[in-house]
This record gives C-alpha cells, structure tokens and sequence, in this order.
C-alpha cells in the first residue's frame, strides 16, 4: 500500500481526515479512487474534468512528479502537493 | 424570539456570517468561512435552515458549501457539476437558488445550470440551456461568461429565469427541457447602430423578480435598468432619472413590487465605481418611472468604491433593511428602506454577495 501524504488545506475539507494514510493502487489513478473509497468526495477536489489532475495540484510519486497514469509501487510514498499559486 | 437578520457576505477569500441585534445596529462577524475559499454567492433556505455558499478555490475547483448549524459546520459537493469529461471544464459557482418543491439550482462558470433535488449532496446539468441553438455564439462579459442570475418562479415548479453575462435572459416553462430568449425591449449599447436590440447578446448584470412575484421582473444591465410585467418577453428601459445607465447589483422590496433599489456607478470606459466619488444609491417607489438618491450615511469623500452584481440585499423586516457590499471590503446597511446608511463591517476581503437571512 502506498503512504500518501496530503496537504493540510486538502483534508481541512473533511473534518476527520488524516495528514497521512495508506492506499491501494497499481496507478495514481487507482490510489485517487482508494483514497474516495476512505474520504468520499476527495477525488473530486484532486481530478477535473477528463479526468486530469486539475491544474495547481500536484502529485508527486517517489518524489517524481506524477500523472494518473503513473505507476504507484507497493512501497511507494506518494505526496499530494497544492501549487504555490494566489494572491 | 425576535427575528433577526445574519447577513452572509461572500468574498474572495471566504464566506463571513454577521449577525445582527434585534434592532439591526450591532454586528458580530464570524469569519472566514468555508475555509477561506472564493465565494461567489450564499443563500439561506428558510425551508430547511440550511446555508449555502457557492464558489470556487484555485486549487480544489467548484463546490457549493453547506451548513445546518448557520455557519458552525460545513459540507461541501461538487458531485455532478460537471459538463463531462470531453467537454469545458467548470471553474467555479457563481450564482445559486432555492425554487418550489425543495428545488436547488447553482449557475456556474463557463456559463449553465444544474439542480439539485438533495439538499446540494448531488447534481445534475440542467442541458437543455447548454442545448439552446445560441450556445455556440454566446460570448463572455468582463468578469467570464457567467450565469449569474437565477429566478425560480415562487409558484411554479417548471418555470425559471436565468441572466447571463454577456448572453441576456433566458426563461423556462418546462422545468429546463427548453429555454426562450427573453431580452425584447433591452438594449446592446455596445453594438454597431442598427444591431442594438438582438435576440439575445444583451449584457445583464442582475435579473430581480418583483414582489407579486409570477411576471414582474426587474433588471440592472451593462445599458440601462429594466422592468418588465410578462415574465421577460417584453421590456421598458426605466433609465432616465439615474445619474448613469451602468451599474451591477438590484434590488427588490419583499411587499411592494413597485420599489427597487440600485446603484448607479460611472460607466464601464470610466472607471465604474461610485460617481465623482460619492456614494449614493438610487431607490423608485413607481417602478422605476423615478428615482430617489439617497447619500445619507454613506461616504461622500473621495469614495472611488464598487459594488458588484451580486453584493446587494434585502431583508424582510418592517421596515426593510437594506445591504451593499464594496469590492474594497466595506459593508454598509440601511434600517429604514434605504434611506440613511451606516456602515456595518470594514475590512473585510473584496465582497461579491450580500444576502439576508432572517433567523430565530
């Protein structure tokens, strides 16, 4: 299972989430889908139309920038990254 | 227990909840809500007790918020509010509804429709409007092609008003399967001599419903401000009497159809904000055949502050209070019809809504 860190502003929208939890998924596509299963509407947030990562998030996989078709290791870290953006 | 009103100020960085004494002269504001996300426009459904806060974050996309404790707790979905994954990706929320029958509606960025039949938990696109044979040549205002203003009938379930920037006014009898263009009379300044009174390209800023309700509608647009008695179909410009023909926001009187309120400010190549930096709003107790201006409490000094379409409110209250929100943060309200004014809050993020919710 993947150990996926998310961002604070991200589980503010659900209150009880954790910082930090873990994942199923052969992709990130797959690990978005467990991570809805655990905290239902979060893929919402993450994916856009398409779908597609929106536009100022992003997902990096062992600390490579990913897309969801990335390939997401069994030991994989996986973090969830809002882009410095805003004003 | 007395009445009292909580106004709920969307702003770009989150929604705030003011509530009011018993004699609408203290303020206590809780805030940023909705964690400090942009807020384009809340309401209070008195059916269920619940808010509503409709908007958009730069990182997470639309979602209309939800709360039943009047601010305390949050929910959020977006589920739905999609026009499919091969088609325009949905920016933010910028208008939402409460119609009969438990009815909700969010008008959103690129402009269309969806409704809600739970309470804002699912949606489901409304694609007769998207359907309508204009789509293709419908073209964005300043602020983005918008639906920005939604009408439900009080009466009828099936029938539905929506304003669109820069598009016009559409109208439903058939529950959203199919839209009518209703912009006759309004007219497109901006157009070439001869073009001016289109089908539809109109610039709505704001569509009001009077308080008889069923077909008397009143509207501020980019060139003039509007009433029409038979649902849309045919409008007279009710203009002349204001100081200028632009501005955002409208108001309707809850008991009397013929009072409405507005704000006129310079026009669009000019700076639109408030005239020669006097703040003022315009009130007609005729429907608009004149006007009053009222400056009394409000800022007549270098007072170069906006107020936009969706940043003004009416309670229900006897009198009436009335509310304005500037994009520089400023809240100012009205206890006596919009006669003299006071200021409510300051500092406050840029303000795109006003609403007011009368709570026990």
């Amino acid at each position: 299972m993947a150990d996926v860190h998310l961002p604070r502003s991200l589980v503010a929208l659900f209150p009880g989430a954790p910082r930090r939890l873990r994942a199923h998924g052969a992709t990130v596509a797959e690990v978005i889908a467990d991570l809805d299963a655990q905290v239902p509407g979060i893929r919402n947030r993450l994916l856009d139309a398409g779908p597609s990562i929106r536009t100022h998030i992003n997902v990096f996989v062992g600390g490579q920038r990913a897309t969801l078709t990335t390939p997401v290791a069994a030991d994989a870290v996986v973090h969830v990254i809002p882009a410095v953006s805003g004003g | 227990m007395a009445q009292r009103v909580a106004l709920l100020v969307g702003t770009r960085k989150g929604l705030f909840v003011l509530d009011g004494d018993a004699k609408r002269e203290s303020w206590n504001v809780r805030g940023p809500l909705c964690d400090g996300w942009p807020i384009h426009d809340a309401i209070y459904d008195e059916a269920s007790g619940a808010i509503y806060a409709g908007g958009g974050s730069n990182w997470y996309g639309p979602a209309v918020w939800r709360s039943n404790d009047l601010g305390a707790s949050w929910s959020h979905s977006s589920e739905g509010i999609t026009y499919g994954d091969d088609a325009e990706k949905v920016a933010t929320i910028w208008s939402l509804a409460t119609g009969p029958g438990g009815a909700m509606y969010a008008g959103v960025e690129p402009a269309g429709l969806f409704r809600s039949a739970d309470g804002g938990s699912t949606w489901s696109h409304v694609e007769g409007l998207t359907n309508h044979p204009s789509r293709p040549e419908w073209q964005p205002g300043n602020g983005g092609l918008i639906l920005h203003s939604i009408v439900p009938s009080p009466e009828d379930a099936e029938r539905v008003w929506v304003g669109i920037s820069s598009v016009g006014a559409f109208e439903t009898a058939d529950g959203g399967r199919t839209w009518s263009t209703r912009n006759k009379g309004v007219r497109a300044g901006f157009m070439p001599e001869g073009q001016q009174y289109p089908d539809f390209g109109q610039c709505v800023h704001k569509l009001v419903m009077a308080a008889d309700g069923g077909e008397h509608l009143y509207q501020q647009n980019h060139c003039g401000v509007y009433r029409s008695t038979d649902g849309g179909r045919q409008w007279e410009e009710i203009t002349p009497g204001l100081p200028t023909e632009f501005g955002f926001p409208m108001g309707a009187h809850p008991r009397d159809p013929d009072t409405v309120w507005t704000i006129p400010m310079t026009e669009p190549d000019a700076g639109r904000f408030m005239i020669d930096g006097h703040a003022a709003v315009y009130r007609s107790n005729d429907g608009g055949t004149t006007w009053q201006k009222a400056t009394a409490g409000l800022p007549q000094d270098n007072a170069y502050i906006s107020v936009l379409r969706e940043a003004m409110a009416v309670d229900s209250l006897d009198p009436v209070g009335v509310y304005f929100g500037t994009s520089t943060g400023q809240l100012y309200g009205s206890r006596d019809e919009g006669r003299t004014w006071g200021l409510v809050a300051d500092n406050l993020p840029a303000i795109w809504s006003v609403e007011a919710a009368i709570v026990d």
